[in-house]
């Protein structure tokens, strides 16, 4: 069935409405009994780091300028609280890319407990069995 | 098979995916046979519900709408 199929995402992008977008989609599909596999590069893992990533982030430069009011008003939970949701009902794998992590001189411990470990796009990719979006 | 709630979940304002995860966390603390009521505004909950049972095996006994509340009973599998 379809929906064994773990969901592979490669999360490039820091911007709130990303990150929320992408937030949503691994919380429905830890419901729904998928696996969640999510490997953070650039600009999303820098998001990721414990002293930023309750800051304001911004939205997608497509949003324009009535973007970020749209996802302000909209309230709702912050997309790191969405995540450690879909890990209280799932199996949600987040890796950090290893290759970004010395790009922005990141250590692990300067990431926030979402993040499980780091890995490098092979094993990252070890635990694809499907289609990878990209973020 | 029972037919009493266990448990209420009031998911009102939330919004997708919220209501599905809330339900999908409080389940787990249910015996199998037991029901689960929830209720939620978002409109998108009601194919999400039923997606979600599909995939989940936990079934949707009922399902109605008053007043713009969705309210969903569950059976936990």
């Amino acid at each position: 069935m379809a929906d064994t199929d773990t969901l592979s995402l490669v999360l490039f992008s820091g911007t709130d409405d990303k990150l929320n977008a992408a937030a949503v989609l691994t919380a429905g599909g830890a419901a729904m009994g998928r696996r969640v596999n999510i490997f953070l590069q650039y600009w999303a893992l820098d998001a990721f780091r414990t002293d930023r990533i309750h800051k304001d982030h911004g939205v997608a430069p497509e949003a324009g300028p009535e973007g970020h009011g749209v996802l302000q008003r909209h309230g709702g939970q912050h997309w790191s609280e969405i995540l450690g949701q879909a890990k209280g009902i799932g199996e949600v794998g987040i890796h950090a890319c290893s290759l970004s992590m010395e790009m922005f001189g990141i250590t692990k411990d300067d990431l926030d407990p979402l993040v499980d470990d780091v890995e490098g796009v092979a094993s990252f990719f070890l635990e694809v069995d499907g289609p990878v979006t990209f973020i | 098979m029972s037919t009493q709630i266990a448990k209420t979940l009031d998911l009102k304002g939330l919004s997708c995916p919220l209501p599905i995860v809330k339900t999908a966390q409080a389940i787990k603390q249910l015996q199998p046979g037991e029901l689960i009521e929830a209720l939620a505004t978002d409109p998108g909950s009601v194919p999400d519900f039923n997606a979600w049972s599909r995939s989940t095996g936990h079934e949707l006994v009922e399902q109605t709408e008053e007043g713009g509340v969705y309210r969903f009973v569950i059976r936990r599998r």
